[in-house]
């Protein structure tokens, strides 16, 4: 009984284990829901699933698994086309209005979105033609065309044209995803994890021994709260040029890294780390560290982390003079060695996605340099940083 | 069954949830945003079941131990200074926790253990047993505790700390999304049952654009929405004004907005729209 399914939950990656099949079947069994394949969605999930980061691999399983079951075929009518026509005009803004004309304009793409549905006879998901869900066809939910038009993706429920695992919207809280307002909370929640290793009290010794004698013998204890571990976190941002595109997610993460960490510095640098830092951005030429000074002021215990795209001409790293601001005598490489040598533990964070690194030689060199410590600036990628530097 | 109740709007995967936490007496782990009325559940849901409510508020220095029993022994030790009697009984000193006070009911009990993510990493793993064979030892007097009727334990956590697997496993999980439009005119029509339709679908609006703009620290949750339409009602706001886009600033938003930033690229907005506009 539901083998298939937990085995389709375990293919799609669902953290599961055989006792919550156990419960699943016994929940059935005392009828909490019956015949009804809504109400076993929501049942299975409330079991099988224990974090909402799991939600969008359930809900991709589910639909896996109930894809042959399913009776009801979605796309058997063609949806009324005055209530499409309202939606795309609800959801459109100026400029998306304008890449439309791309495609001949809207009815142009009703025109065709019509004679797609025509042609189309079963539920499709993937691919680049059919209307469904997840492909770069111009119609469909979730796909990643400009041009496309969302059929059914819609907040409101009542719209029930894609079923609710179909609307897979617990998306955001995947771990793989980039980050969002919602997930840099996450990953702050992890960032939290090493800054405080748990609280309780200890007993006050002294108070306890002052206030017991001050009470004529009679004992009156005194606790104190344990002292929070207090990790001592350096930060470095590279800023400017490529950049640019990730400004917000490393305001984001800036913003929760400094709520979190009492002891936080931070500096700025471009592309790569040369003989001089500076803290504000706006004074960058005239209010400038040494890195000596760095060295000298931070104790080796400081954990260090940097936040940059590690793109550049491989020359800006191993080559003097290689700086596209100034002459640097040394190379960027000498700089990092010291810096490397002097922190034990030192991580790198870069927000281009993972799969391009490999393209670029810059990236390459830099994970030599940090003991391939580069890690993605995802949730995950956050998670597995702390871990490497807690 | 649990349902809807008459102050209380549950979603009918919540509701599904609790039922089935029910049904197989296992542990409800809640999570959602903050104010999306988590702790409120076990409330509601004692009131509907008409039974005895047990809540354990959780904070940083919280030891599962604490759930359970506490023996005394500093007051031990005094009353053996002062020569009471009663210092011959250990059991006097024995401090029952909320876990103990549940299992002793005679009639079911709801045990709400609220906030579990505050506490020391190690605390879920310390309650596994006694959540898994609701019974415990108490080493002191040597007897073993059971409960009388497995308790309904609603757990809720706000994300702060990521739980053991083990501890999850023994759970069955919910997560209260943030309720869409339609439910959350239903769950205000339950506060304010005299709010005017229309006043009711603008302040939604307003609320929502709120919500949507991106760089706001704490979004407003629902808790805050019905606090700020208690504001409005009381200060007797017109649709005019709270509609008039052109005009500097939501009324009343201290009660939406708790944090000063959040409040000054309020104003900011606010600002640049009125020099577009």
């Amino acid at each position: 009984m539901f083998i298939d399914f937990f085995i389709t939950l375990k293919k799609h990656k669902v953290p599961c284990s055989l006792r919550e099949l156990l419960d699943l079947i016994a929940v059935l069994k005392k009828g909490v829901v019956f015949a009804n394949v809504e109400d076993f969605y929501n049942l299975a999930k409330i079991v099988m699933v224990k974090d909402e980061i799991h939600y969008d691999k359930y809900d991709g399983a589910f639909a896996e698994y109930f894809k042959g079951i399913e009776s009801i075929d979605i796309f058997d009518q063609i949806l009324p086309e005055d209530w499409l026509r309202k939606e795309f005009e609800k959801h459109l803004t100026q400029e998306e209005k304008d890449k439309l004309k791309s495609l001949g304009g809207l009815e142009q793409l009703m025109k065709t979105l019509k004679e797609r549905l025509e042609e189309q006879k079963e539920r499709h998901a993937g691919g680049s033609k059919w209307v469904g869900t997840g492909g770069t066809s111009p119609f469909g939910a979730y796909g990643y065309n400009p041009e496309g038009i969302r059929v059914g993706q819609d907040k409101n429920r009542n719209n029930s044209a894609v079923k609710v695992w179909d609307k897979r919207e617990f998306k955001n809280f995947d771990q793989d995803r980039e980050l969002g307002t919602r997930n840099i909370k996450l990953a702050l929640k992890k960032l939290r994890k090493f800054a405080r290793t748990g609280a309780s009290e200890k007993l006050d010794i002294n108070t306890t021994i002052r206030s017991t004698a001050q009470n004529g013998g009679l004992l009156d204890v005194h606790m104190e709260p344990e002292r929070h571990n207090a990790v001592k976190v350096l930060m470095f941002f590279d800023i400017g040029g490529s950049m640019d595109d990730y400004i917000h997610t490393c305001e984001e993460l800036f913003s929760a890294a400094h709520t979190e960490f009492k002891h936080l510095k931070f500096y700025y640098f471009h592309n790569c780390l040369y003989e001089k830092v500076w803290q504000d951005n706006n004074r960058r030429y005239q209010e400038t560290i040494t890195l000596d000074e760095i060295l000298r002021t931070f104790g080796t215990d400081y954990k260090v982390i940097f936040v940059g795209d590690a793109t550049m001409g491989p020359y800006e790293i191993v080559a003097p003079g290689g700086s596209v601001e100034h002459w640097n005598e040394k190379p960027g490489i000498d700089y990092m060695n010291r810096l490397l040598s002097h922190f034990n533990k030192v991580a790198w964070l870069n927000p281009q996605p993972e799969v391009q690194w490999p393209y670029y030689h810059s990236i390459s060199i830099i994970q030599q340099l940090v003991n391939h410590k580069m890690y993605p600036l995802t949730v995950d990628g956050i998670g597995r940083a702390i871990k490497e530097i807690s | 069954m649990f349902k809807s109740t008459e102050n209380y709007i549950a979603s009918n995967d919540l509701s599904l949830a609790v039922n089935a936490a029910i049904a197989l007496e296992k542990p409800l782990l809640i999570k959602g945003e903050p104010g999306t009325g988590k702790t409120q559940l076990a409330e509601e849901l004692a009131k509907s079941l008409n039974c005895k409510l047990y809540q354990w508020h959780i904070k940083s220095t919280t030891k599962a131990q604490q759930g359970l029993y506490e023996y005394d022994a500093v007051s031990r030790l005094r009353d053996s200074q002062l020569g009471d009697e009663r210092v011959h009984d250990i059991s006097n000193y024995i401090v029952k926790g909320k876990l103990w006070q549940a299992f002793e009911e005679e009639q079911r009990p709801i045990l709400l253990i609220d906030e579990i993510d505050k506490a020391d990493i190690e605390f879920p793993n310390d309650l596994l047993q006694e959540l898994d064979k609701m019974e415990f030892f108490v080493y002191e007097t040597q007897q073993v505790i059971k409960a009388k009727q497995r308790p309904i334990i609603i757990i809720t956590s706000n994300n702060e700390k990521e739980l053991p697997d083990a501890f999850l496993r023994r759970c069955f999980f919910h997560y209260i999304k943030f309720p869409t439009k339609v439910e959350m005119a239903k769950i205000i029509d339950v506060h304010h049952p005299n709010v005017k339709q229309e006043l009711l679908k603008q302040t939604l609006e307003v609320f929502f654009d709120l919500r949507d703009i991106s760089g706001i620290k704490k979004k407003p949750s629902t808790s805050e929405l019905i606090d700020w339409l208690k504001l409005l009602i009381a200060d007797d706001i017109s649709q005019d004004v709270l509609l008039n886009k052109k005009s500097d600033i939501i009324p009343l938003f201290g009660a939406l907005l708790k944090n000063e930033q959040d409040v000054s690229l309020l104003e900011k907005l606010a600002f640049m729209s009125r020099r577009n506009g």
